[in-house]
Parts: structure tokens; sequence; C-alpha cells
């Protein structure tokens, strides 16, 4: 699984899990504006570390936080190459 | 003779600068503070509340401000009532308190305490009345400490202690505009509401009816030169594309660990702000901050000699004596604030490593996620109600949006390896147990389910702390 389809999945399963109504996911969706509160976040850094053996929000010394899905995604894939 | 003058926060506030320059920004209404003067948001009862035990429940912090402002020194003590205050636990909170009179800005709510005999409306839109603020009393402050397993410990302070920490606005070149990402109610957002009046400022005030995003624009408006958060509140703010709008003077952090990651995107994102994580509890007071960028604390803070603070460290928990700590516990017969020695015991773990001392989490094992506090007992109790569960172990995992999350070892009467298929409909069963009967946040993020949980000497589950 790519880690594009990964992250999506996870957003659709972590939304479902905590009963939150997911906005429709596009690269240009503000991840504040997703309908996940910073739970739903924290958890979705942990599963994703899980599936994919990062955690670049740890990790990064100085890297900008991601605002976008699009950024997010990003922040990943430069995480696991 | 009038009797004198107390010095109530009105006549502090009113010292500290003009009043016409200054407001409270609220989400739902604003106020500036020269209103108050011929005017009152209590439409005209003040004096009723002369001597009374007056618990605070507005559902606005802005009216909640204002109620403070106004009865320091007029009420013989203040409750201040969290947002979140369940409605079953305001009758206990009611009678540990011996709360005679309520102040609102809704409807009276029916709390079914026989003694509670003034019901008073908070209003922010001020109505003309002739208040005679002299404050007669050295009210005391009583604050919920949030997020223990049943009733809510309430905490005295007097103004005195909780304003110990301010040392005026000294040399600003103008006044500030605060702001704060907590409620005015907990003690972390107190303390900047009461800098920013007693320093001669303004403060935009926060809103749980308002995105973060919509937060940070209005806070940006508002020009906010000083602000403060947990945490996660920054980790937060941090993800939206609307924190570079605001240019801080100063960004502070307190209430859980700030860990070197968030110090340095805060570092990146306001490069010219002064940024300072600050250790204080409702308990102990604010103890110190540290500013030089780096998390933890420097070993030198324990020694170096302060007329108003000591610390050290036993049993591997920080301590604190200090003139800005609470009194005591109102109720809660049994726990004592302060040792004999007059010691807060803060039950935050530390750990040396070179010339720092650096925080690794809370004795007893409590969790905290995103500032919220977990007691791994309390979720055990609801996992072990399902059939199939032998025991289970909640601990800590380390997170970097909530600083930690909680997840849960579980052993099953059955070896897992013999329930294989049926493994994913209990792992769901459980947490359908939990989610009924937890918030959100003390529902476990996973579930591993185990052979076995280690039983330490004492017969108690081993809990590796921190």
């Amino acid at each position: 699984m790519s880690v594009r389809t990964s992250i999506v999945s996870q957003f659709e399963q972590v939304a479902k899990d905590q009963r939150k109504k997911l906005a429709p996911l596009s690269d240009d969706l503000v991840l504040l504006e997703s309908g996940l509160d910073s739970l739903c976040f924290a958890i979705l850094v942990a599963r994703l570390e899980d599936a994919l053996g990062v955690d670049p929000f740890s990790a990064a010394e100085d890297a900008e936080f991601p605002v976008t899905l699009g950024d997010f995604i990003k922040f990943y894939e430069d995480a696991t190459t | 003779m009038p009797p004198p003058d107390l010095g109530s926060l009105w006549h502090a506030l009113s010292a500290a600068g003009p009043l016409a320059d200054r407001a409270l920004w609220g989400a739902e209404a604003s106020v500036t503070l020269g209103d108050l003067v011929g005017g009152s948001s209590l439409g005209g009862r003040l004096d009723e509340l002369r001597g009374r035990s007056v618990l605070v429940a507005t559902r606005d912090q802005i009216t909640a401000a204002l109620a403070l402002i106004e009865l320091d020194g007029i009420a013989r003590r203040l409750v201040l009532g969290p947002p979140d205050l369940p409605l079953a636990q305001v009758p206990s909170v009611i009678a540990t308190a011996s709360v005679n009179s309520i102040v609102s800005d809704r409807a009276s709510p029916d709390v079914g305490a026989r003694h509670v005999d003034a019901f008073v409306t908070c209003n922010p839109r001020i109505a003309p009345a002739a208040a005679d603020r002299r404050g007669r009393h050295r009210t005391e402050w009583i604050l919920l400490t949030s997020g223990t397993t049943g009733p809510p410990k309430l905490v005295v302070h007097t103004l005195a202690s909780l304003a110990g920490a301010i040392t005026g606005g000294g040399t600003l070149a103008r006044p500030a505009m605060w702001s704060t990402f907590y409620d005015i109610r907990r003690y972390g957002g107190l303390q900047i509401f009461l800098r920013a009046l007693l320093g001669g400022g303004s403060l935009v005030l926060s809103s749980d009816q308002e995105s973060t995003g919509a937060f940070l624009i209005r806070a940006a408006d508002h020009g906010v030169t000083h602000i403060s958060g947990t945490p996660s509140h920054w980790r937060r703010a941090l993800m939206s594309p609307s924190a570079r709008r605001l240019a801080p003077h100063y960004v502070r952090l307190s209430g859980e660990i700030a860990d070197q990651a968030i110090l340095d995107h805060l570092r990146a994102v306001y490069p010219a702000a002064r940024i300072a994580h600050a250790f204080a509890s409702t308990e102990a007071g604010v103890a110190f901050d540290v500013g030089d960028g780096l998390a933890g604390f420097p070993a030198s803070l324990l020694t170096q000699p302060r007329a108003d603070l000591e610390m050290k460290i036993e049993d591997g928990s920080l301590r604190i004596r200090s003139a800005r700590a609470a009194a005591r516990y109102l109720g809660s017969p049994g726990e004592t604030l302060l040792d004999q020695d007059g010691f807060v015991d803060t039950e935050d773990m530390v750990e040396r490593r070179g010339d720092r001392y650096y925080f690794v989490g809370r004795r007893g094992g409590i969790i905290n996620v995103g500032g919220l506090k977990v007691h791994p007992e309390e979720v055990e109790a609801v996992i072990n109600r399902h059939p199939q569960v032998r025991m289970s172990l909640v601990r800590s995992r380390r997170n970097p949006i909530t600083g930690a999350l909680v997840v849960a070892d579980v052993v099953l009467h059955t070896e897992p390896d013999a329930l294989t298929e049926r493994l994913a409909a209990l792992e769901h069963e459980i947490l359908q147990l939990c989610r009924d009967a937890l918030p959100p946040h003390k529902v476990p993020a996973a579930l591993t389910f185990v052979p076995a949980l280690a039983v330490a000497a004492t017969g108690k589950l081993a809990r590796h702390h921190a």
C-alpha cells in the first residue's frame, strides 16, 4: 500500500471510530477543517507510526508542521524515503 | 467611617492603567473596563452578593471574567465553575463550598440545592449602576481540579496567591494585548487573565464555540502581543494556516511537558518572540519559567536562593514551597495539600540528565492526554467488565500531538491463539464498552492482546511509570 493510500484509509478509519464527519479528502484540504480534532490526529499519527514505521512529527527537527492534506502526505512521503 | 478596602481585584486593575483604553475581547461580546466605572454586569444586584459564597457558573468566559472582576472583595468566596463541570457534580461542589448564591449567564438551572437562595444573572451588556466597589473581604478563590476520578477537588486560593507571580507591566513600551487558548476558569488561563488586568493590558478570550483557526484570526486582528497555551494547544495551532497571522512578542507554554520539538517549531514560526515554558499547577502555583529554548529546566534552579520559592526533589518528584501555593483543599478529607514543612508534592516525576532536569511523567501513572488527566485504573475497570477479559493494563504511549495517548494490554480468559477469528470482534466489543462509559480521551487508542501481565512483589500490576 502506498503512503498516500495508507494515510487516506487511516483518515477514514479514525473518523469512523471517533464518529466524526470527514470533509471530502483532497490535497488542498486544510487539516483543521477536515472534521478531525486533536485527539483524532493523535490517534492517526500513532496508527501511521505502526503502519509505516515512521513518526515525522517527532522526528522533524526544523520542518514545518503540515497545514493541508497534501502537506501531510508529503511530510510522510519524505520521512519514509 | 467606612471599613478599609482590602485591595480587591477591581482596585488593583484600576491602579494598573487607564480603564477606558483596556478591554476584554470575547468571542460572544466585548467589554471596555471603563464601562464598569458607572455600570455593572450584575444588573444592580452586586450588594446582594456581599459576604456570600458564590458559584460562578457561566457558559461564556466573558461573563465569568466580569463576575470575577466585580465580586473579588465583595463575595466571601468565589467558586470558579469550569465549563465542563458535569451537572451531576454540581450538588457536591455546592455543598462542599457552602455555596448560597449562583451567578450565571443562563436561565436559572435547577441545581436541587436548598441553601442556594440567590440567583443573579450576569450580562456582558453593562447596565448603568451605582456600584459601591469597596471590598471588605479577603475573598477565597476556589478552583476545581479536573480529570480525577470522582468529584473534583476544590483548591483554595486568594488573589494574593494567584497574583504572586505577577510583577507589573514593567518596561513595556505599550500595554500588552494578552490572549490564551486556556479557559480562564482553569489555573493556566486565570494566570493570563490576571496578568493582563494587573499589568495594565487587555485580553482576548478564547471560546469553546470557536474553531482554532477562527480564534487565531480574531487574536491576530486584535494585535495580540502575549499568548499562552499548553503544548497541545500550540501543536494544534501550528497546523492552522492562521497561526502565521500572529506576531507575538511573547509565547508561553504551560500545563504539560514542553518537548524540544514544540519549542523548536514555535521558534521557527515566531522567530522574534520570547518563548518560555512555565511550570505551574493549581495546587503549587507558578513555580518558574524557562526561557532558554531548551526542554527541561536547569538544575541550578533548585539551588538558587529565592525568597518566595523553594524547590526540592524527593522520591523522584518535584516539591515546591511557595507563597503562590494554594492554602488547602475544601472537603477531600484525608488529603492534605501541603506537607508538614509546607511543600506541595507536584507528583510530577523528574529525571536529571547532565545539568538539566526533565519531566518524565506523573506519579501514579496518571496519563496526560492533551492536558486532560486519565487514571489508568479507571479505564481498566471498564475494560475488565467484558466477560472475556481476565485483566488489563492501561498505559501511556508518547504522542507528538497530545503528548500522550491511552493504550491497553489485555489478558483474556482464553489464550489469544485459540481465539484468532474472534479477536477483531472482541477488540471492537471492548472498545465499544469504553466508548459508552468514558469520554473520548480515556478510550484506548489501541488494544493489544497479551498472554500475561507482570505482577510485582506487592501483588499489584507492575506499572512502569514514565
